[in-house]
C-alpha cells in the first residue's frame, strides 16, 4: 500500500555530521559494493571506463564552498542519500504499491517486482534520493542496509549501513530518531540537528549536524619561515665575515 | 525536466482524444454511420494510442497492470482507472451512434465526465509535485484541461466553442508562462536551505560529487533548448491558439480546414507541452548548483 503508515515509534535513521565528514566517498564505495549483491537488483555501472560512465549510487558526497559573512570560506562535504520522511511524497505517489513506507521502524523500501520504473517518485524526491537502475528498469534507493541491520549472522558491529561502519571519520551515525534517549536523538539536541529543505514538508528522519564554528583564523605567513635563513659551516663563516667590511 | 518524447506524445494526443470522446458523448456533434465510425474511431486511436505511448517510458512496462492497484493515494493509478472507465463507458455509446440505436443521454454524460476526470487525474500527476514548483500551481490543471476541451473542439467541428476555447488556451498559456517563472523563488528553495549550510553564509558548489551525467541529471536537471524557450513560447501560443482560433473565425468549416486547424493545434500543443517539461525546474537541481 502506497498510503502513509501513521508514524511509527521507531524511527531508523542516519545523522549526518557536517563538521567532521571529511569527503572521502568512502561511504559511496561501501554502499555501491554491499549494495551489488544480495538486496535486489545490483546496482548496475553503464559505460564504467569509457568516456562517460554512468551508474546507480545510493550515496553522493558534494563539496561545497560556505563564505560565512566575515572569515575565510569553509569547505564543507555534504553526503546525500535518503532521508526515510516521515512524510515521504515518493510513497504515495506510487501507482503500483511498490515504493512504502516501514511501519515498524519507518525504512523507505522499493518491493522491486512490483516496481514498473516509471520513475514518479524520483520526482516526487525533493532530495534526488532515488535512482532508477538502467539495467533493472526498477527504482534503487537507501535501504538503510536493511538486509544488515537485523541481520544475525553477521557480527554485532557490523549490523548498521554499510556507510556509517565504513566511515573514517565517525561522520556518519546510526540508530531510533525516535527514541529521545537514543545516542543519535542525544547527538541532534546537543549539535543542533536539522532537516534539509523543510519547506518541502516532508519531515525527514535523518539530520545533519552543522559545522562548529572555527572561530577567527590566525594570521598566518607562510613564507615567513623562509626569510629567516641561517646559515652554517663555511658558508656561515663567509657570512659572517663579508658582514665586517 | 527531461522532456521525453512518449510523455509529450502521450498527455498530448489523448487529452486531445479524451477531449473529442468527451465532445462526441454529449451529442454536440450528431454523427451517425460512417462519419460516427471515423470519428469515435479517431477518438479512441488518440485516447488509446496516448495510453500506449505512455508505456514506453516504463522500465517495466510488463507489469503495467500493477498501477491501477493504488488509486487511494495516486494519481497514475486514478488516471489509469478514470481512463479505462471513460473507454468502457462510451463503448455502447460509440456503438450506438455508428449502428444506430438509442441510448439516453446520461450513458454520454456520464462517460463525458470521466473523460475530464482523466484529464485532471492526468494534469495532478505533475500538480502535486512539490519538487518541481512551475508545476505546483493550478495553472496546470487548468492547461491540460483547456487543451484537451480545445482539441475536442476542433476534431469534433465545433466552431463557436473552439473559437472560445482558442482565446481562452491563448490567455491561459500566457498566463501560464508568466507566473510560472516566479513559482521557483516563491517556492523559497535555493541551495542555503537544501544544503542547511545557508545558515553559516553564501553556499557555492566547489566539487561536483561524480564527473559524468546521471539519473538525476538525466531526468531532472535538463538544460537543452531553454535558450530557445522566449522564441518557442511565442510559436505554441500562435500555433495551438491564434492560428486555430482565427481560422474558426474567418474560414467557413469545411471540413478540410477543420483538418488544417486540428493539425496545426495539435502541433502547437506538442511545442507547449515540450515547454512544460523543458522549462520545469526540479528543486533536486539545488544540489548541483543548477536548475
Amino acid at each position: 500500500m502506497t498510503a502513509l503508515p501513521p508514524p511509527s515509534a521507531k524511527k531508523l535513521g542516519l545523522v549526518i555530521d557536517l563538521d567532521t565528514c571529511v569527503g572521502c566517498h568512502a561511504c559511496v564505495t561501501a554502499c555501491k559494493g554491499w549494495n551489488d549483491q544480495g538486496y535486489g537488483a545490483p546496482l548496475s555501472d553503464q559505460n564504467a571506463y569509457g568516456s562517460e560512465p554512468y551508474g546507480t549510487f545510493l550515496n553522493r558526497v558534494h563539496s561545497y564552498e560556505v563564505q560565512p559573512d566575515t572569515g575565510p570560506a569553509q569547505v564543507i562535504n555534504f553526503p546525500r542519500s535518503c532521508l526515510h520522511c516521515e512524510n515521504a511524497p515518493c510513497v504515495t505517489v506510487c501507482p503500483t504499491g511498490a515504493s512504502y513506507k516501514r511501519a515498524e521502524d519507518g525504512i523507505v523500501l522499493v518491493n522491486e517486482d512490483a516496481c514498473i520504473g516509471c520513475g514518479l517518485c524520483a520526482w516526487a524526491c525533493p532530495y534526488g534520493a532515488r535512482e532508477l537502475d538502467a539495467q533493472a528498469g526498477v527504482m534503487k534507493k537507501c535501504t538503510l542496509c536493511v538486509d544488515r541491520i537485523y541481520n544475525e549472522n553477521l557480527p554485532e558491529e557490523d549490523r548498521q549501513p554499510a556507510c556509517v561502519r565504513t566511515c573514517p571519520t565517525n561522520a556518519r551515525h546510526f540508530g531510533d530518531l525516535g527514541d529521545p534517549d537514543s545516542a543519535v536523538s542525544k547527538l541532534v539536541a546537543e549539535r543542533g540537528g536539522y532537516d534539509l529543505m523543510p519547506e518541502m514538508d516532508t519531515r525527514p528522519v535523518n539530520k545533519y549536524l552543522p559545522s562548529r564554528s572555527k572561530g577567527p583564523a590566525a594570521e598566518i605567513d607562510v613564507l615567513a619561515p623562509l626569510l629567516d635563513v641561517k646559515t652554517t659551516g663555511f658558508a656561515g663563516w663567509l657570512d659572517r665575515m663579508l658582514e665586517k667590511f | 525536466m527531461h522532456p521525453a518524447p512518449s510523455v509529450i506524445l502521450f498527455t498530448v494526443l489523448s487529452g486531445a482524444g479524451f477531449g473529442l470522446l468527451a465532445f462526441l458523448a454529449l451529442g454536440a456533434a450528431p454523427v451517425y454511420g460512417l462519419q460516427a465510425f471515423l470519428l469515435w474511431g479517431l477518438g479512441y486511436a488518440l485516447a488509446v494510442g496516448g495510453l500506449l505511448a505512455s508505456t514506453f517510458h516504463l522500465g517495466n512496462p510488463q507489469r503495467a497492470l500493477r498501477a491501477f492497484t493504488q488509486w487511494r493515494t495516486s494519481w497514475l493509478s486514478r488516471e489509469g482507472w478514470a481512463s479505462m472507465a471513460a473507454l468502457l463507458l462510451l463503448a455502447p455509446v460509440a456503438l450506438a451512434a455508428i449502428f444506430g440505436g438509442g441510448l439516453p443521454p446520461v450513458f454520454g454524460g456520464i462517460g463525458a465526465v470521466f473523460c475530464l476526470l482523466t484529464v485532471v487525474a492526468t494534469s495532478m500527476i505533475y500538480t502535486q509535485l512539490r519538487t518541481v514548483p512551475r508545476w505546483n500551481f493550478w495553472t496546470t490543471p487548468a492547461l491540460f484541461m483547456t487543451f484537451a476541451l480545445t482539441g475536442g473542439a476542433i476534431l469534433s467541428g465545433q466552431v463557436v466553442p473552439a473559437a472560445i476555447l482558442c482565446i481562452v488556451l491563448a490567455l491561459l498559456l500566457v498566463a501560464a508562462f508568466r507566473l510560472g517563472d516566479r513559482r521557483f523563488a516563491d517556492a523559497g528553495a535555493d541551495i542555503g536551505s537544501a544544503t542547511g549550510l545557508g545558515a553559516v553564509g553564501a553556499v557555492r558548489v566547489l566539487a561536483p560529487p561524480h564527473t559524468g551525467p546521471n539519473y538525476l541529471m538525466k531526468e531532472m536537471i535538463h538544460v537543452v533548448g531553454r535558450k530557445h524557450s522566449a522564441r518557442l513560447r511565442q510559436i505554441a501560443i500562435v500555433l495551438s491558439a491564434v492560428v486555430p482560433g482565427l481560422i474558426f473565425l474567418f474560414v467557413p468549416p469545411f471540413p478540410v480546414v477543420l483538418g488544417v486547424a486540428a493539425v496545426i493545434h495539435i502541433a502547437g500543443a506538442m511545442v507547449a507541452r515540450w515547454l512544460f517539461f523543458a522549462e520545469a525546474e526540479h528543486v533536486v537541481g539545488l544540489y548541483y548548483g543548477r536548475r
